[in-house]
């Protein structure tokens, strides 16, 4: 096959808030950049990001960042490493200053300043009274971050290949990583980026499950690159169930709701969180939210005709504060359930929300996998940010708020390091022959078409995926879920491999922008059942009810997941979590309660 | 049962000459009550995956799949079936969906933005802050942050822009609904520091002056925003300054 090549000195797949925070450094330094991206960039999925970003501003009460540290480092489930931790939460302060600079409208105090609102898990002087740490334009923050980071953009001129699918890393003879194939989705054609960096901002992946928060087009396309490059994976059993996603629907509602007073209510009216949090109630981190509310329900408290969901009431609540602070939570309650908030509870239930897994990496972006001696090896060249990778700061439980924050911060750190490294490469980089045999055999599998022989399209296997890891990796999970997972898998890649496409079309095929996705998305599927059913042991965002206690003994340590052929056995390895900070002392395990 | 029927502008540039509509059926047992229109066009895929339309996130935030059903500009993913359903039910009884007009189609319902962006780009719609101290947070009163609303929150999906017989007629010059609502949104804002010089350079016979307040832009605003009043606002204030 022949492809046309494009040079760059760093290609960045992805432009979401990572991706485009990253850019505009690259471009204001003069580093010939190009951001790739599957949509127009301002649909990239930060834009649907509602609360807002935390930084240990003390707008509203006093602050710390130090506080902030150690409410992250808990709401980790400890699992978390604390030297990235106390980066991000260091850095924060600057990059919500920087984002207010490039335009962002934050909204504001009576004094002028940036507004910030209570959110779950967040505290002050580690672990006493609620906290008010998350910097928010209305409930609207992504999408405000996310415009005013594209703004800066077009000004700093940087170049964009919109539309463009990426398809896989690809290494030279020398095997190291030098290039991307991407697809031109409005022509068909492929087109092979060549770069001396390639960062990774493909965002999350819980279009994996049936109910989510989730675009269409977060299915996890740069995780699975890594697999396919032989890479790891770290952490991949850890999934974020929002607790309130609307019922039957599982589009996000915020945290802020639960930040500006609402109350979860069960069948009987009862504001139950007292149960399960007795300080923290509402405000408890994510994963605790989300099984007090999956308990209710089970356990026959749940509210409506078929008893499935729990009640948001934020009908206490002055109705002049809901419109001003919660406009688009109103709007999307409106729209989806027939309700006005201000007079009716929200029906919501746990939706797939967040990955808190991801390609490993280290406080400066750059990918790190194991070499043949088993070390734990940094890659020239490669980086990854944002919800794709996992550095780790979110452990096995992410805070609200604190996944703006990350994209931002490692956005940056990750540009200053590439620029620092450009500095020093020789520039006949380019020069190696590039291996594209591995690539070409992935793009013939789907310019095939054949109708007639096919049971199903990618649009109804990938109903067909979700369902499958709703039930076997869910909010719960057991050793005989999780085997049934692996049986339904192997079932389920069989009819992968048969499938075939109708389109023929070369122009916008988005049939075949389907299959690829759902490549990707099984490799992940596999990525999150192995790595799960190995640990035996809840923490945070995984809980297996066959091992339902913490076991910092055998699990306090990060799970690697390689693909191997087959699928169904996999490379599982574990290094241990980082507990030594920067320049503060540890904050050792200890029980989390709220 | 009950059986939906839509006509949907097809164009694949390989086989058609000219745009075609094709008729498209769903039976249903009822109307389902919180089926969004983009639930059912999912649907219709699943019978012809060769149907392309951009969709994304499903919630009216990113902007992806405008497109004009029964003779408005709508999102397809916040727009209720049963909605669209009842305005043809008494009539013909068949949901017609269109492209946004005014834009090159690519193919099906998808068409070329390109043209739409440049025009936002156009208009510089980026903050232009005071030189200098990068340590503080620049402070804006209340009163003079709600002057964004209204305005900071288009999504660019171009339903306003697509809807606009001005800019049907000079596309290549007119920047717009929605580049003008992005503009009046940076002249608003009191952190921005190149008020003037923004007003200046839209001070333009075509690029702000083709608007003749048709108020099309303000009728397809999915988002309910105003672009035609801030269009307004926008030429009252080169006017009073």
């Amino acid at each position: 096959m022949e492809f046309e090549t494009y040079h760059f000195d760093a290609v960045i797949v992805g432009s979401g808030g990572a991706g485009l925070r990253a850019a505009l450094m690259l471009s204001e330094k003069g580093i010939r950049t190009a951001v790739v991206s599957k949509v127009f960039p301002t649909r990239s999925h930060t834009v649907a990001a509602q609360g807002g970003i935390n930084a240990a501003l003390g707008n509203i009460l006093p602050d710390n960042w130090l506080w902030h540290m150690y409410d992250t480092i808990k709401g980790s489930d400890y699992l978390g490493d604390q030297d990235a931790i106390e980066y991000m939460c260091r850095e924060a302060p600057d990059v919500v200053r920087e984002l207010e600079h490039f335009g962002v409208p934050f909204s504001r105090t009576e004094s002028g300043k940036i507004y910030q609102r209570p959110f779950g898990g967040q505290s002050l002087n580690f672990g006493q009274r609620q906290a008010a740490r998350t910097c928010a334009a209305a409930d609207r923050t992504g999408h405000a971050i996310l415009h005013s980071l594209y703004q800066q953009n077009l000004r700093a001129q940087t170049t964009f290949f919109v539309e463009h699918q990426a398809i896989d890393l690809i290494r030279d003879e020398r095997g190291d990583i030098a290039a991307l194939m991407v697809l031109d989705i409005a022509t068909g054609e492929y087109k092979v980026l060549r770069s001396r960096a390639i960062m990774l901002a493909t965002g999350g992946a819980a279009q994996l499950f049936r109910t989510n928060t989730n675009a269409r087009i977060n299915t996890g396309d740069g995780l699975a690159m890594i697999l396919r490059a032989g890479l790891a994976l770290q952490d991949m059993e850890f999934w974020q169930f929002h607790p309130t996603g609307l019922s039957g629907k599982g589009i996000l509602i915020s945290e802020a709701a639960r930040g500006e007073g609402g109350v979860l209510r069960n069948a009987a009216g009862e504001a139950f969180m007292k149960h399960y949090a007795p300080h923290a109630r509402e405000l408890a981190s994510r994963d605790v939210v989300a099984r007090a509310i999956a308990i209710e329900v089970q356990e026959g408290r749940g509210c409506g005709v078929n008893q499935d969901h729990v009640w948001l009431d934020l009908t206490h609540l002055d109705s002049a504060l809901i419109k001003q602070r919660l406009p688009a939570i109103r709007e999307i309650a409106l729209t989806f359930a027939g309700i006005d908030i201000c007079q009716e509870p929200i029906p919501v239930y746990p939706t797939a929300h967040y990955m808190m897994g991801g390609i490993p990496t280290n406080i400066h972006g750059q990918v790190k996998t194991l070499n043949d001696q088993g070390e734990v090896e940094v890659l020239p060249n490669l980086f990854a940010v944002g919800e794709c990778a996992c550095v780790s700061v979110h452990g096995a439980n992410r805070l609200g708020g604190n996944s703006l924050l990350d994209i931002v911060v490692f956005g940056r750190a990750a540009a200053r390091q590439l620029i620092e490294q450009l500095s020093h490469q020789p520039l006949d980089y380019f020069d190696a022959p590039l291996d594209l045999q591995p690539v070409e055999r992935r793009i013939q599998r789907w310019q095939a078409c054949d109708a007639s022989s096919s049971d199903g399209t990618p649009a109804s296997l990938r109903q067909r995926l979700q369902t499958i890891m709703e039930t076997g990796c869910g909010v719960f999970r057991t050793e005989d879920t999780l085997n049934k997972c692996i049986d339904d898998l192997t079932e389920f890649s069989a009819q992968v491999d048969k499938l075939m496409l109708q389109d023929r079309s070369e122009v916008f095929n988005l049939e075949r922008l389907e299959a690829f996705e759902l490549e990707n998305l099984l490799a992940l599927a596999w990525a999150t059942v192995h790595s799960a059913r190995s640990r035996q042991e809840s923490r945070g965002a995984h809980y297996r009810l066959d091992y339902s206690s913490r076991d910092d003994d055998n699990w306090l340590k990060h799970t690697l997941y390689f693909q191997s052929q087959p699928v169904n056995t996999p490379r599982l390895a574990y290094v241990p979590v980082t507990l030594q900070p920067l320049t503060v002392p540890s904050f050792p395990p200890k029980k989390r309660v709220y | 049962m009950l059986t939906l029927r839509f006509s949907i502008q097809r164009y694949l540039p390989e086989q058609d000459r000219i745009p075609r509509m094709q008729l498209y059926e769903l039976a249903l047992a009822q109307m389902p009550r919180d089926w969004m229109l983009l639930d059912a066009l999912e649907h219709l895929r699943q019978q012809d995956p060769t149907l392309a339309f951009r969709s994304s996130c499903k919630e009216g935030v990113c902007g992806s799949d405008g497109m004009n059903v029964n003779g408005k500009n709508r999102l397809s993913c916040i727009t209720r079936l049963s909605t669209v359903w009842d305005e043809v039910k008494d009539k013909d009884g068949i949901i017609k969906i269109h492209p946004l007009p005014g834009l090159p189609i690519i193919r099906d319902l998808v068409v070329d933005m390109n043209q739409f962006f440049q025009h936002y780009a156009a208009v510089q719609p980026w903050l232009i802050p005071p030189a200098g101290d990068r340590d503080h947070e620049l402070l804006q009163t209340p009163t003079q942050r709600a002057e964004l609303e209204g305005l900071y929150e288009c999504i660019l999906c171009a339903c306003c822009t697509t809807s606009c017989p001005a800019f049907w007629w000079n596309p290549d010059k007119f920047h717009g609904p929605a580049a003008l609502l992005a503009a009046q949104r940076f002249v608003s804002d009191s952190r921005d520091q190149h008020t003037q010089t923004r007003l200046q350079a839209l001070d333009d016979a075509y690029g702000t002056f083709r608007c003749r307040n048709i108020q099309n832009c303000t009728a397809n605003c999915p988002k309910g925003l105003d672009p035609s009043g801030a269009i307004r606002a926008l030429k009252r204030k080169m006017l009073t300054e």
